[in-house]
C-alpha cells in the first residue's frame, strides 16, 4: 500500500499522517494543555537514577555566584524564610499535565534578595548531582518557587523531597529535584537532559521538548 | 558526565509497518520501515504521534526493542494498559502496511555502549523491552560482558521474548535470565509467587564490588522499589540508571 493512499493533514507544525480509527478513547483536549500533552491525574515520575533521601539534618542550600561567594541556608534557617502557597499547572516532558497542582515554598525572589551578579544564566544542582540549566530571568518575578510541600503534605522523596525547585512555566525536567543549589553562569551550559538531546530552555507552549524544537 | 554527540533535529519521520508479531495475549511487536533512519543505540527510545480525522493527537514514548542493524528497521513492542488510549490503537487497530509516525531516536543517558563492565539488568513487564534491545546488540556483536536480566512479570504467559530469551541464555555465552513472577509460576517452581525482593537482587544480581552498569526499567513504582534494593545493598546509585515508563505512583 503507497503512501499517497492515506489522508495527509496540514498543521502549522508539519504535515501529518491521519491513523484512521485513531482517536475514540481520547483524553479530554483542553486548550490549557500545551501542544502533545496529555491530563493525568496521577504524579508520575522521571528521575535518571534512584531516588535520593537525604536527612533533614544534612540539608543544605547555597547560591553560588560568579565570583564564588556563597549564600546558604540550613533547613531550620530555610524554614524561617516567608513561604508562598502556589497553585500551578506542571508538563512533564513524557508529555503529561497536571493542572492546579499546590505547593508551598520560598520564591527565588526571596532567596534572591541579597545575591550580586551580572551573570544572566544558573546551573541547578540536586543532592544526587543532577544538574539543570535555567537564564536567571526565569527564575525572579515570581516565575521560580523551592518547595517543599505537595496538597499540603512534606514532599515525597521520589518527587523531589526534601525540596525541589518548581518553575512552571518550563517543562518539569527543569524543576530540579532534591535542590540543594544555583549556580551563577556568565554563559549557558548544559545540565543533564539537556547533554543528552534535551532542549536547552524547554517551553511546553513551543513544545521545546529536544534539542532543535 | 562526557558530553554526548546530540543529532540536529528531530524531525517527524512517516515509518510503515512492514509486519507484525503477537509476543503475548496482552502485547504486539510492531516492525517498522523508517526512511532515513540515522540509526539508534540500545535503550533510546522514540515517540509516536497519532492524528485523529479532526485533527486531535496523542503522543507517547515507545522503547526501541531492536539493535541497529543498518536495514532501516525498528522494533517497537507494546504493552496493552487497560484503556489505553495509543496502546490499544497500535495494538488492535494498526495494520501491516500502514503509515505511523514517529522521531528519535531519543534519550542519550539510558543506553548501553557496549562498555567493559558486568551489567545487571532488572526488568518490570514491558520494562524488559530496552534491555532487549542491550541482550540483541551484545549478541550482534558477540559480546563478552557478563549480563544478567532479572526478569519480573505477573504469570508464565506475560513474559516477552520469552522463547528467544531461551535460546540466547543457550547460545550467547555469559548471558543469564531469573524470573521472577508476581501472581503465578510455572508448575515446579522452587518459590510461591511473589514480589521482587532484597534476597532476589541479592542472589540473582551482581554482588556491588563488580560494579556493574545497572539497567532498571518498568512501571514507575517497579522501578522505585528494585532501585531502593539496588542502593540498599551497596551499588553505586550513579551506576543504577532508570527508565520509568509510568503508571500509577
Ligand atoms: C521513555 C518511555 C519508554 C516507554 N517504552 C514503552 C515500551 O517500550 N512499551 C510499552 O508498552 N510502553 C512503553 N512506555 C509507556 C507508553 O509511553 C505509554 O505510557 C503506554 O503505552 C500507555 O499509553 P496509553 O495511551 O495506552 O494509555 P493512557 O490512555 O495514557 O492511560 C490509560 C491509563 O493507564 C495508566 N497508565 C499510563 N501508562 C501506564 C503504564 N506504563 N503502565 C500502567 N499504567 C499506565 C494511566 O495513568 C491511565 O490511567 C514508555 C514510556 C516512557 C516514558
Amino acid at each position: 500500500m503507497s503512501l499517497s493512499s492515506f489522508m495527509i493533514i496540514g498543521f502549522t507544525a508539519g504535515m501529518s499522517i491521519i491513523s484512521p480509527g485513531f482517536g475514540g478513547r481520547r483524553r479530554s483536549s483542553r486548550p490549557d494543555l500545551p501542544p502533545g500533552q496529555y491530563l493525568t491525574h496521577d504524579f508520575p515520575v522521571l528521575s535518571a537514577g534512584p531516588t535520593p533521601r537525604i536527612p533533614l539534618e544534612r540539608w543544605q542550600f547555597t547560591i553560588t555566584d560568579e565570583t564564588g561567594g556563597k549564600h546558604s541556608w540550613s533547613w531550620p534557617e530555610f524554614q524561617d524564610l516567608p513561604a508562598e502557597d502556589v497553585t500551578t499547572d506542571i508538563h512533564c516532558v513524557t508529555k503529561w499535565s497536571k493542572l492546579g497542582t499546590t505547593w508551598r515554598g520560598v520564591t527565588l525572589d526571596t532567596l534572591f534578595e541579597n545575591v550580586e551578579t551580572t551573570a544572566d544564566y544558573t546551573m541547578v544542582h540536586g543532592y544526587g548531582g543532577y544538574t539543570t540549566n535555567v537564564p536567571l530571568e526565569d527564575l525572579l518575578d515570581g516565575k521560580a518557587w523551592v518547595a517543599y510541600q505537595f496538597d499540603g503534605e512534606p514532599l515525597a522523596p521520589e518527587h523531589g523531597g526534601p525540596a525541589r525547585l518548581v518553575v512552571p512555566h518550563l517543562y518539569f525536567w527543569k524543576s530540579a529535584k532534591w535542590v540543594n543549589g544555583i549556580e551563577m553562569l556568565q554563559q549557558d551550559e548544559p545540565g543533564f537532559w539537556e547533554e543528552a538531546g534535551y532542549h536547552m530552555y524547554g517551553d511546553p507552549w513551543r513544545e521545546q521538548r529536544y534539542q532543535g524544537d | 558526565m562526557a558530553r554526548t554527540a546530540v543529532p540536529g533535529r528531530l524531525s517527524w519521520r512517516v515509518a510503515t509497518v512492514e509486519a507484525a508479531r503477537r509476543e503475548t495475549p496482552s502485547a504486539r511487536t510492531l516492525v517498522l520501515r523508517v526512511p532515513q533512519w540515522p540509526g539508534h543505540l540500545p535503550g533510546q527510545h522514540v515517540d509516536v504521534r497519532l492524528t485523529a480525522p479532526d485533527g486531535y493527537s496523542a503522543q507517547r514514548s515507545y522503547s526501541i526493542a531492536s539493535a541497529w542493524r543498518d536495514d532501516g528497521l525498528v522494533e517497537l513492542t507494546v504493552q496493552r494498559v487497560e484503556d489505553g488510549e495509543v496502546s490499544s490503537y497500535l495494538i488492535d487497530d494498526l495494520e501491516v502496511g500502514r503509515p505511523l509516525e514517529l522521531r528519535g531516536p531519543v534519550g542519550g543517558w539510558f543506553v548501553w555502549r557496549a562498555a567493559p563492565p558486568p551489567v545487571l539488568l532488572v526488568a518490570g513487564g514491558s520494562g524488559v523491552v530496552p534491555l532487549m534491545a542491550m541482550i540483541r546488540a551484545r549478541g550482534d556483536v558477540r559480546g563478552r560482558q557478563p549480563f544478567r536480566l532479572i526478569y519480573s512479570v505477573r504469570t508464565p504467559q506475560d513474559a516477552l521474548y520469552a522463547a528467544e530469551l531461551a535460546r540466547r541464555v543457550r547460545d550467547d555465552p555469559g548471558l543469564d535470565v531469573h524470573f521472577v513472577y508476581t501472581r503465578k509460576t510455572p508448575d515446579g517452581w522452587p518459590e510461591p509467587p511473589g514480589r521482587l525482593t532484597v534476597a532476589t537482587l541479592n542472589t540473582h544480581g551482581w554482588p556491588p564490588d563488580f560494579a556493574p552498569d545497572v539497567f532498571v526499567c518498568g512501571p514507575t513504582a517497579f522501578v522505585e522499589a528494585a532501585a531502593d534494593i539496588l542502593v540498599a545493598l551497596g551499588h553505586d546509585p550513579g551506576k543504577v540508571r532508570t527508565e520509568r515508563f509510568g503508571g500509577i505512583s
